[in-house]
């Protein structure tokens, strides 16, 4: 009897570790908000590639929140393995902080942003106002929904965008700036967030266009019907990277260096490139670029580092308090 | 030294005259240490954070126009939200006290609800009904009044989460009030308004009071609704903690800690007032 009982326990026990060889790992990966769909879709596509490669069985754990909340709960302790965010500052946050090492950017090509977004509109069907460039969202008359830029990184790009497009045509700073703050003299609204900004044009119907990210207007044409809204691209606009990184103090306290970076790398692969541009992420793979180019189509497009050196930069000059964002709006 | 310990003896023996029950020491070890890790640890980390600005940086945080345009807008918006809650508040806890009809079992539950939705989907629902566009804000865009996006809507948001503040505190109060009472001052001779004035209304005015503070200090701190409906326009429909977020948003930990100990110092002033004035009409109560 006791015999019987110690081989059922044993067979229990084989029976639960029947995959003793291969390691069970863990990583988590801390991203923003709208990643969701693109990361639920890769990472599947990454577990099968490590199982086969190491023979491991690996679970990846998502956190998704606001860019800049994220990056503030890895510098307060959430033990992310990787991050991925959608400006550099937020992972230049962890460097200042000796998680990441301050060449954070030149690990991975493109500088460690392995796809990216671009501002654009998207107006009422049939475009009742003609918004076609920037210049047109400073005209009187015009209502133009954007996130506030000094909490949204997707309002942030849009000032950027509409301030490079004045710099990038020729234009001097004082010119970029009346243009700038006359478009956001036709902002009735300055919501939180990139989503916050997309309810209010879309549900409750205010404004007349909505600036945001290329890969947002994607979630919205599939969320309420491709039938209400037109997308208009902008003559020129900014290149919006998503960058990536490892964390280095977590993944040598976890000791799962090879994993997250083997994670990240393969963002890159063509298969990985491929899910991005089906979420209307621009891809850096030319091929694949190619290849949605109906969905995607090449574009005018500058960096921040050309118009602005960096974003922190930017940051600084524009959207610190008191910076040029906040001279805008004068007290009442 | 003798005086010193003779006094000392005396604080002991009042204390303890106190303390018919037994187990007052321990209860209160137990309340000072509940109360520090809670509420007093918190806190004066929030202090110190802001003390790393130094006076001359919290000065320059707490006379910035932008700050103080928001704190304006922040109590104020919370202030006529707490009116208007204790006013409405107070016929709903009558109401539900007073008189019975069907269905008065769901009113009451209702009234907690805005406990327990979260205050982000009571903001995203209130804007879509106050939008210019929504089923009630339609009526109102058409009279020329915007609520959704102007210190209205913030009014209104606050008024939604702080209802329940008044109506749970008046409720068994005024339960507490027999109807006997009132029956007495109507024999004797007094008006309905009387009896309201002079019978019930003393009555029930600390706990309407509590009620009302309650209702203020949690309209003070509240971000999620208020973001989805404010519209958040600098200097008009800006409020405090927003304010907050974007200085947390540039990674300036002790500016955002500078705004929050600004706004916990005014509630903290308010509230001492508040009670101040409980403490004064239940002591002229008394007389």
């Amino acid at each position: 009897m006791k015999f019987l009982k110690k081989s059922l326990l044993l067979g229990l026990l084989a029976a639960l570790s029947n995959t003793a060889w291969s390691a069970d790992v863990s990583i988590l990966n801390a991203s923003y908000d709208v990643s969701r769909e693109f990361y639920k879709s890769y990472n599947p596509t990454f577990v099968k590639y490590w199982k086969q490669k190491t023979g491991d069985n690996l679970t990846i754990n998502q956190s998704h929140g606001g860019s800049s909340k994220q990056a503030r709960a890895v510098v307060d302790g959430l033990d992310a393995d990787v991050v991925t965010m959608n400006q550099s500052i937020d992972v230049d946050v962890l460097a200042d902080k000796q998680l990441i090492p301050a060449n954070w950017a030149e690990r991975l090509p493109n500088g460690s942003a392995p796809f990216s977004s671009t501002s654009v509109f998207l107006v009422r069907k049939g475009n009742p106002k003609g918004i076609k460039t920037w210049a047109d969202l400073a005209k009187t008359g015009i209502s133009a929904i954007i996130a506030n830029p000094k909490t949204s990184g997707n309002g942030r790009y849009a000032y950027l965008a509409a301030w490079g497009s004045v710099i990038k045509q020729g234009g001097k700073p004082g010119e970029a700036r009346e243009l700038v703050s006359k478009i956001f003299a036709n902002v009735p609204v300055l919501e939180t967030g990139g989503r916050g900004a997309t309810t209010t044009f879309v549900q409750r119907e205010i404004g007349d266009v909505l600036v945001t990210f290329e890969n947002e207007v994607g979630l919205i044409k599939q969320e309420y019907g491709a039938d209400k809204f037109d997308l208009v691209y902008p003559p020129i606009s900014i290149v919006a990277d998503l960058p990536v990184s490892i964390v280095d103090k977590v993944v040598d306290k976890h000791g799962t260096r090879k994993v997250a970076e083997a994670y990240l790398q393969q963002l890159y692969t063509p298969e990985a490139q491929e899910i991005a541009a089906q979420f209307e992420l621009r891809p850096r793979d030319v091929k694949i670029a190619k290849k949605y180019a109906s969905t995607l189509p090449p574009l005018k497009l500058f960096t921040v580092a050309e118009v602005f050196g960096s974003l922190k930069q930017a940051q600084v000059e524009h959207f610190k308090d008191g910076g040029v964002f906040d001279q805008f709006y004068s007290k009442k | 030294m003798a005086q010193l310990a003779a006094s000392s003896k005396r604080v002991t023996t009042r204390f303890r005259a106190h303390s018919v029950l037994p187990g007052f020491n321990l209860a209160l070890g137990f309340t000072l240490l509940y109360l520090s890790l809670i509420v007093l640890v918190p806190l004066s980390a929030l202090f110190f954070k802001t003390a790393t600005l130094g006076w001359g940086g919290f000065f320059d945080v707490l006379t910035n126009d932008r700050v103080l345009s928001s704190l304006r807008v922040t109590f104020l918006a919370s202030l006529a939200a707490a009116v208007i809650n204790a006013f409405f508040g107070l016929i709903v806890a009558w109401v539900l006290v007073r008189y019975t009809f069907p269905g008065k079992r769901i009113v009451d539950a209702l009234v907690d609800l805005p406990f327990a939705l979260p205050t982000a989907v009571a903001g995203i629902t209130l804007a879509t009904l106050y939008a210019p566009h929504g089923w009630i804000g339609q009526y109102f865009a058409a009279q020329g009044i915007k609520v959704a996006y102007t210190p209205l809507g913030i009014v209104v948001a606050l008024t939604f989460i702080g209802l329940p503040f008044v109506v749970r505190t008046v409720q068994p109060v005024l339960e507490d009030v027999e109807a006997g009472v009132e029956e007495a001052a109507a024999s004797l001779g007094a008006g309905r308004w009387d009896v309201f004035r002079r019978v019930i209304f003393p009555a029930i005015f600390p706990a309407l009071l509590t009620g009302f503070s309650l209702a203020f200090a949690r309209a003070i701190g509240e971000y999620g609704s208020v973001i989805f409906i404010a519209g958040n326009m600098p200097y008009i429909s800006e409020i405090s903690p927003l304010l907050i977020v974007a200085k947390l948003e540039q990674y300036d930990y002790a500016g955002a800690t500078a705004i929050a100990v600004i706004m916990l110092l005014i509630s903290f002033a308010l509230l001492l007032g508040v009670n101040a004035l409980q403490w004064w009409t239940s002591r002229r109560g008394v007389r």
